[in-house]
């Protein structure tokens, strides 16, 4: 329930953060929403002996559109993304996704940035970013460089982050208008991580998928693309047949952990039943 | 000017009586945020309590080394079993007759057992300490399967009863057998089986769950070195029989010890018995002679505190052709982790767990309970049992399913078919129970009318066929549970905690000016005793029940009592209270008669006075009395209105519940849904229905949470893999359904108001309606019984093996 | 910081938790803890118009924040607010301890969404758990402080 002792640190300008972050070393970690960190310091699993605290960071916050891309920055709130205007009009994913993440409380502090870039396969923006083919802009003492979150995630807690390096921006290209969109999430409860979810962006054109991408959550050590699932896809009318098959390809490729939330058997199946559900009702939505 | 004279039901309605949706008196301070906690406590100098704990499930300790805790800058002492030791206290006795350990000795034999006691200037200076204590293990193989516990070859565990060829309860058989008990005629069940037409036999395992009450385990305990007074604050649902143990184990007397528990937040059986929390924090306190406080965090209380149930019973039930039960043989396993620190009455090692026979006119039956021990927490009996009630309720109801079942019959005409009727009360159970009263048809009969379950039955056929016929992946199911179950412990023929008698005790003084003070022996942890039992006395007496002070938890003021628990507090405080009231009530009567210069006899009660005969103009209020007791009594009697009841039930209680819902199964998730909850209760005499009404939302829940997915469950290596709010499932109010309460009203005869008590009834009767439900679902397609937690993996599994899936 | 109003300014360890900082620095005990994983919002308090569960934040992050725990909730005057009385009014507690994280949610939720449906409101205290009253009395003391402050009449619906 007590954390370990600490030093603590509130730089005002992401370079400061990057900056300290550097001098501090392996034992410093950055502290953005802390829904994940902190827990597992009360815990004592996490043990850093410095925290860089990047709440007091304006310049990390907000939601814009850079033409077709829309920019969210790492410090956003779950919260901000569901009552953004910008993102329930060009990005419908990103805010259902967000209401199925934790409670309202966890919500209010929690951050886009943490939860794409600390790794845990729990986590649900990963695979939405996946499907969504979006880039992380990454700032380390070597300077800024992109990220695809289709590249970013090396297996558990393991990113492709440097040393020192922290998630900026988050940097979405804006889908087809007329998309179709869904983040299906199976969860013993409301505030559980995912037992399996699919997030599927598509488009339809003259009742045939013309374009399908997907993501699943929390099936494997890390957010997994469905390549196979969705090239199944293309150019069906989502017949039950074709689901059935993308469904088989989705669960081959996934090797999720035995827990309390069902064996690996069960956690396989069910991520084939949530993509059929989530093509079923992306289907739905498309124009 | 005359004054508007109030009316008999104006006078009525101003007293809030029984009967009365009375708003709590202690929302008042709770919505302010003004309870007053265990953690709340601030003493000067106040020391803090940490404990360092096994991450093995069994091991051997070869050494301890508290060098690196003890330099923890604050860190004042670190107690271990070697500092017990000397005082006779690493092992306290527990309820059960066993011994368990307060910090481990020679050996852990659970995973988070206790194994050193840092004690610190600071929360956050102990939590460092206990973190640098070093221990030495050398590990053993565990055992977490009660079915392997008594194996030739099973691991010994304790070491401390090696030799001991009887225990507390009778004669061991194995080195990890706690007791048999045996209750029933054997032959003659044997007898009714040799010669059943129908008989079925299953395996129905009630699965290990845990309490977790919102608050944590928790005190604060203060030495005096120079009264030589021991003070402890803490979160007991029995503060009595917590000083009478502390006394006797710490050889202080129980005069200068001085016990108190303030407000809790919530019990449920978690807080009947001494951790050794307890007991560390009150010897550190007498070490240092500073207070020192002791606070758990939710994995410690999950993993270490008392479990519930972890009980497997063989159960069989005999039967004719057209229905009619014959006989019931029930052969048990119970695993009681480590150490049998169950809270049962002495004489009662498996509990009340004789109620088997359920609301059923069972003509012979025999059960057996075997305890055993194993490598998990020690307790058994806790989360709104009744000792044992909740486990027999589910093994009666689910046995009852699957007779019928075998016999194609409707589970609900099963029921209506072997009840025992409303002329058999009082009913002596084959199994030794006298059950005061009941109305088992009527309540059956209103439940089914209320929720058409004719309708629900053809609905459920369409359905079914639809499904036949791949139109739907959704399985509809109906459960129908109806319990009986014991509460209200008890007479002191058979009930007795550690040798006192389950009597409890109400002290009622009433001052001059007309208002009453009232201190119970029992203790709330949210049941709202403030407000009701003021009702009761509001009833008795005639004076406002908002002019009553309800006090209890302070052992030095409040009379001896057994504490909250077993749904006990109607049944025996409450009946000490109306008695009390009423001794109360007849020395009133001859003050009235003195002021009045009548004869007793010529008075009678209307409400709030005593009027005369005939002559209602000339009266006396309860209030008018209380003046005069003061300084007009008559001639003989002592100035002053008050009294103390102890009260012996002469019998438990009974009270009985109709329960019907309906859950829709998606059978490729294995989600369950549940469409509807409806929930028939018979608690007798319905005190505050509001109040009445929130325990049974609040049991309901919990038999919800217990149903369809709490458990503390064990790996094969012991590790206890459930125990955080991560994965122990309490539902949230999206996944809680909605509740529709109803009652009927079937007093007991022998309580002075006639009230059976409630708070456990719709944990006892809730969790086998949803498991009836969710097996009803699957009954069609051949399958007899699925065991609990029915969460959607389960169940997936359980239609993944009917080969629904393919 | 400002605690419930008042300006308030310490010394602390960065580790302490916001928790411990307003039960054991400001001595107010109204937000309790009851796990340790910050699943139970027994803690929750409103800091900079946002329901935070005050476990799950070290004190030193809440640097400069508005901070309100339901001993703030009252009016000056003593006036309970229409959720403290919404929560009496229909039973909506019976242990106490999950109460005044339940009330602090409450609070941002209606300030959310002013007339929240049924459904609405079970998904707003997602966060906060009970073990005592089962939910359905908290929603309806929701709904009569909601209905208060439209000044509408709060109907209970019929079980």
């Amino acid at each position: 329930m007590i954390p370990g002792a600490f030093e603590y640190h509130r730089p005002k300008s992401v370079a400061d953060a990057v900056k300290l972050l550097s001098e501090l070393g392996e034992d410093a970690r950055p502290l953005a929403g802390g829904h994940s960190l902190i827990p597992m310091m009360k815990l004592r699993l996490a043990t850093p002996e410095h925290l860089v605290d990047l709440g007091a960071i304006g310049e990390l916050k907000g939601i814009r559109q850079d033409s077709g891309t829309i920019v969210i920055g790492a410090m956003t709130t779950q919260h901000a993304l569901i009552v953004s205007d910008i993102l329930a009009t060009k990005l419908p994913i990103l805010r259902e996704a967000a209401l199925v993440v934790a409670d309202p409380q966890v919500r209010y502090v929690g951050t886009l940035g943490g939860n794409v870039a600390n790794g845990d396969p729990g986590n649900d923006m990963p695979a939405v970013m996946m499907c969504l083919d979006a880039a992380y802009t990454v700032l380390g003492k070597q300077g800024e460089r992109r990220i695809s979150a289709r590249q970013f995630y090396r297996g558990a807690y393991a990113t492709a982050l440097a040393a020192g390096e922290i998630v900026t921006e988050i940097r979405v290209p804006v889908p087809a208008t007329g998309h179709g969109h869904a983040y299906e999430k199976l969860k013993r409860k409301v505030g559980d991580y995912a037992t399996a979810a699919a997030a599927v962006v598509l488009t339809m054109s003259g009742g045939k998928v013309a374009s399908c991408a997907i993501g699943l959550t929390n099936v494997a050590e890390t957010p997994l693309l469905a390549e196979e699932a969705a090239k199944i896809v293309v150019g069906s009318s989502l017949d039950a047949a074709t689901v059935k098959k993308a469904a088989a390809a989705a669960e081959a490729i996934t090797s999720p952990a035995s827990d309390s939330r069902g064996s690996a058997e069960y956690r396989t199946k069910m991520a084939g039943v949530m993509l059929s559900r989530a093509l079923a009702r992306a289907k739905s939505l498309a124009a | 000017m005359n004054e508007m004279t109030p009316t008999r039901e104006e006078r009525a309605e101003r007293l809030e009586g029984l009967g009365c949706k009375r708003k709590r008196v202690e929302d008042i301070r709770f919505v302010q945020g003004k309870g007053s906690y265990v953690d709340d406590l601030r003493l000067p100098n106040m020391l803090y309590g940490d404990f360092t704990r096994s991450p093995h499930p069994h091991a051997r300790i070869k050494k301890i080394d508290t060098t690196k805790a003890k330099a923890v800058p604050g860190v004042l002492a670190v107690l271990t079993a070697a500092d017990l030791k000397p005082l006779n206290l690493h092992y306290m006795p527990t309820l059960a007759g066993d011994v368990a350990a307060v910090l481990a000795e020679d050996k852990v034999l659970y995973q988070n057992q206790e194994v050193a006691f840092v004690v610190a200037e600071s929360q956050y200076a102990a939590a460092d300490g206990a973190e640098l204590v070093e221990v030495e293990y050398e590990p053993l193989t565990a055992n977490v399967d009660p079915f392997k516990a008594m194996a030739p070859d099973a691991p010994l565990l304790r070491e401390d009863l090696k030799d001991k060829t009887s225990g507390a309860h009778g004669p061991r058989k194995h080195h990890n057998h706690v007791f048999t008990w045996q209750m029933g005629d054997k032959d003659g069940t044997d007898a009714a089986f040799r010669k059943a037409d129908v008989s079925i036999k299953e395996v129905i395992s009630y699965q290990r769950v845990h309490p977790c009450p919102l608050e944590t385990c928790q005190c604060v305990a203060s030495f005096d070195k120079v009264r030589g007074e021991l003070t402890v604050w803490g979160t007991f649902q029995a503060p009595h029989v917590i000083r009478t143990v502390a006394s006797l184990i710490s050889k202080i007397p129980e005069h200068k010890i001085h016990v108190i528990a303030p407000d809790i937040g919530g019990g449920f059986g978690n807080k009947v018995g001494a951790y050794p929390g307890y007991i560390c924090a009150i010897v550190a306190s007498i070490v240092t002679g500073l207070p020192v406080k002791w606070v758990e965090d939710r994995i410690e209380n999950l993993s270490t505190t008392a479990f519930a149930r972890d009980y497997h019973m063989t159960t069989e039930i005999a039967a004719t052709r057209d229905g009619k039960v014959t006989g019931l043989r029930v052969y048990t396993i119970a695993d009681h982790g480590a150490f049998d620190a169950c809270a049962d009455p002495s004489k009662w090692p498996a509990g009340f767990f004789n109620i088997v026979t359920g609301s059923y006119d069972f003509p012979v039956a025999h059960v057996t309970v075997d305890g055993v021990y194993s490598n998990k927490a020690p307790g058994g009996v806790a989360y709104r049992c009744s000792f044992r009630v909740t486990e027999a309720a589910y093994c009666i109801e689910r046995a009852m399913d699957i007779l019928a079942q075998k016999l194609g019959m409707d589970p609900a005409d099963l029921r209506m078919k072997n009840f025992i009727k409303r002329e058999q009360f009082p009913y002596t159970s084959a199994l030794g129970w006298e059950y005061d009263s009941g109305d088992y048809h009527t309540a059956m009969k209103k439940a089914m009318d209320t929720v058409g379950y004719a309708k629900l039955r053809e609905e459920q056929r369409t359905r079914q066929e639809a499904f036949k016929r791949g139109e739907t992946r959704e399985l509809m199911g109906i459960g129908v549970a109806f319990f009986t179950e014991i509460v209200g412990a008890g007479p002191s023929r058979n009930c007795d905690i550690l040798g006192i008698a389950m009597f409890d005790s109400a002290e009622i003084r009433i001052h001059p000016t007309g208002s009453v003070i009232a201190r119970l022996g029992t203790k709330s942890q949210g049941q709202g005793h403030e407000t009701t039992y003021a009702q009761i006395i509001a009833s008795e007496l005639g004076l406002p029940a908002a002019d009553v002070t309800v006090e209890e938890g302070n052992t030095d003021t409040a009379p001896y009592g057994l504490g909250t628990y077993g749904s006990r507090s109607t049944p025996v405080s409450g009946a000490a209270t109306a008695m009390a009231a009423r001794k109360i009530k007849a020395k009133a009567q001859m003050i009235a008669a003195h002021m009045l210069e009548v004869h007793e006899d010529d008075l009678e009660w209307d409400i709030d006075r005593f009027s005369v005969k005939g002559n209602p103009e000339r009266f006396k209020t309860m209030k008018d009395l209380a003046w005069a007791a003061y300084n007009s009594v008559p001639p003989g009697l002592e100035p002053g209105l008050e009294a103390v009841s102890y009260y012996d039930p002469p019998n438990m209680t009974y009270p009985f519940g109709a329960y019907i819902c309906v859950i829709d199964i998606d059978v490729d998730t294995g989600v369950s849904k549940v469409r509807r909850f409806y929930a028939l209760d018979d608690c007798g005499t319905r005190i505050n229905p509001m109040i009445i009404e929130g325990q049974i939302h609040g049991g309901l829940t919990e038999a919800f949470g217990i149903a369809m997915g709490q458990e503390i469950r064990y790996d094969e290596a012991g590790n206890v893999v459930t125990a955080s709010l991560l994965d122990y499932f309490l539902p949230t109010a999206v996944e809680t359904p909605k509740w529709e309460t109803d009652w009927t009203t079937t007093p007991s005869p022998h309580h002075p108001i006639g009230a059976k008590g409630v708070g456990e009834s719709p944990n006892v009767g809730g969790v086998p309606c949803f498991a009836n439900a969710v097996n009803d679902a699957f009954k069609f397609l051949g399958s007899t019984h699925i065991p609990m937690p029915h969460d959607a993996w389960r169940t997936w599994v359980a239609a993944e093996k009917l080969g629904l899936h393919t | 910081m400002t605690v419930n109003g008042k300006a308030v300014e310490r010394l602390v360890e960065p580790r302490l938790l916001l928790i411990h900082f307003l039960r054991d620095e400001l001595n107010l005990t109204g937000p309790h803890v009851g796990c340790d994983t910050s699943h139970c919002g027994a803690c929750t308090v409103d800091l900079d118009g946002r329901s935070v569960k005050s476990c799950t934040m070290f004190a030193v992050q809440a640097a400069g924040a508005e901070i309100l725990t339901i001993e703030g909730m009252a009016a000056p005057d003593g006036a309970l607010h229409a959720l403290q009385e919404g929560f009496r009014e229909m039973h909506g507690l019976q242990c106490g301890f999950c109460t005044p994280g339940m009330i602090l949610r409450a609070y941002r939720l209606l300030k959310e969404n002013p007339a929240p449906s049924e459904e609405e409101i079970r998904a707003g205290i997602a966060g906060n758990l009970c073990r005592c009253t089962g939910y359905q009395n908290i929603v309806k003391a929701i709904q009569y402080a909601a209905a208060k402050a439209a000044g509408t009449p709060f109907k209970e619906a019929a079980e």
